[in-house]
């Protein structure tokens, strides 16, 4: 029997893989990229359930953008405090304790307030909804009560009531992920402390808006003109609150004539709980 | 002229009417695996394409001034194999140290291709239709972008899906895989259309 074929391949294979195998070495050796010991210490820190709240695309991200400067260290919602000091440790700089964000609705279209447009019998999603011209509610941009926000909360702080979504605010967690979940995009995040809130995202004249909802924001300018912190904004028919400014007096709430400005009180998250220990990880992936 | 059309008639067929995914069901792991969302669809099928290239490019000479030279073509497949591994895995150390933006684009999506099955095939399917090598790498452009827009189309379908009320025994891996049919049932279409087009 001739050996000599068997050897050849086996010879040539051998050679190759070798060749190959020098090369990937050598390549590995003189373009190794080093990595950053801050990074690494930094993302050691973020308690890493992803969750976007930063800004940045997860906790890698944001670990890489706090090492290198362009970010702020005390912008982690679920590691709240004890994060931000933990990074301030590290980086070695004083950190301002992080404020306090909550989810808000900016929709008070309850079924009293406003009618179906249609009967809608189909995938019970908002996003599926909305994709059936704007969704069955006479208001275009009100909130469709179909709970894509509440699917996607990880503390469960969001139920449905009276067909609107309402935030638990002792059990938000600050991630914003229903803000980019609500296809209607009414969900925005505001400081914990405030004590106003407008409660409508319609930005049809008030006329227009008054008809799909006796809720609705007219963009009447009355709580413009009362508001003593020069706070308050009306651009397109609606009322918007700069929190820079806003001390939280509730006049605006008073003269209201639909009564979408609201005082609003926010219980507090109970002393000595982390926000991060809520979150269910097996949840967040 | 005539070498031109016939570059075209190869992109085109190997886009649509020979689509890897669709009409010759290689690389399906990665069509029903990384089609969930639009952006990851964009990223592998990219990367699909860049690999298949750079694959040809290198086996390609392999065939004809190694292998045919030397009498060894029994060894095609292990030694490209062998050669698309260990060059996926030198692109993406190179990525790494001088386009991190890319590498982090690609970055899951390259080790993945490694020994992904479509690239292995043009490779050998370069060779066995006996393409030369300007040929073999149009071919090997129009199946990476074959791939992309099955992945494309896949993903928009998908992310549709993902909002649908299904019954409950078509849930998950079910339903994509009629809708993967039906897709490849579309695309049966564009057989005889290529050469109709220069007719």
């Amino acid at each position: 029997m001739d050996y000599t074929n068997i050897l050849i391949a086996f010879g040539v294979i051998a050679g190759i893989s070798l060749v190959l195998g020098v090369l990937l070495a050598l390549v590995s050796h003189f373009f190794a990229v080093e990595e950053d010991k801050t990074v690494k210490a930094v993302r050691a820190c973020l308690p890493g359930v992803n969750c976007g709240a930063c800004g940045y695309k997860g906790c890698d991200d944001y670990a890489a953008a706090v090492a290198d400067g362009s970010a702020k260290p005390n912008l982690c919602v679920p590691g709240a405090e004890a994060t931000a000091k933990e990074l301030g440790e590290i980086l070695g700089i004083e950190v301002d304790a992080p404020v306090d964000l909550v989810a808000y609705v900016h929709c008070n279209g309850n079924c009293e307030a406003t009618a179906k447009k249609a009967a809608y019998d189909g995938m019970s999603t908002c996003k599926g909804a909305s994709m059936l011209y704007g969704g069955p509610d006479a208001c275009r941009f009100g909130c469709l009560g179909l709970g894509d926000c509440a699917k996607a909360c990880p503390a469960n702080a969001i139920c449905l009531m009276d067909g609107i979504a309402h935030v638990d605010t002792s059990r938000c967690l600050g991630c914003g992920l229903c803000t980019t979940i609500c296809p209607k995009g009414i969900i925005s995040m505001i400081p914990q402390e405030t004590e106003a809130a407008v409660m409508c995202s319609n930005t049809d004249k008030g006329a227009e808006a008054r008809k799909v909802c006796k809720n609705a924001c007219i963009g009447c300018m009355k709580c413009k003109k009362v508001c003593p912190h020069d706070a308050i904004t009306v651009t397109n028919n609606l009322a918007k609150i700069d929190y820079d400014k806003c001390e939280g007096c509730g006049a605006c709430a008073e003269v209201c004539p639909t009564g979408c400005m609201k005082q609003v009180v926010f219980p507090d998250i109970p002393e000595g709980t982390n926000p991060a220990d809520l979150i269910d990880k097996d949840f967040v992936k | 002229m005539e070498m031109f059309k016939s570059l075209i008639i190869i992109l085109l067929s190997s886009v649509l009417v020979n689509n890897y995914v669709l009409a010759r069901f290689l690389g399906i792991c990665p069509f029903l695996g990384v089609s969930k969302k639009l952006d990851q669809a964009t990223g592998m099928g990219i990367a699909v394409t860049a690999v298949m290239l750079l694959a040809t490019a290198v086996t390609w000479p392999i065939q004809y001034y190694l292998l045919d030279k030397t009498g060894l073509g029994y060894l095609q497949t292990i030694v490209f194999i062998l050669v698309i591994a260990a060059l996926v895995q030198m692109v993406e150390l190179l990525l790494k140290k001088f386009s991190p933006s890319l590498h982090k684009g690609l970055g899951v999506y390259l080790p993945l291709i490694t020994t992904n099955c479509a690239v292995l095939g043009v490779a050998i399917n370069n060779i066995t239709d006996g393409y030369t090598f300007l040929e073999s790498m149009v071919s090997s452009l129009g199946v990476g972008l074959g791939f992309l827009l099955a992945m494309v189309l896949f993903s928009g379908l998908r992310s549709r899906i993902d909002e649908t009320n299904i019954p409950r025994p078509f849930r998950g891996l079910a339903v994509t895989l009629i809708a993967a049919s039906f897709i490849s049932l579309a695309f049966m279409g564009f057989a005889g259309i290529v050469d109709a087009l220069f007719a």
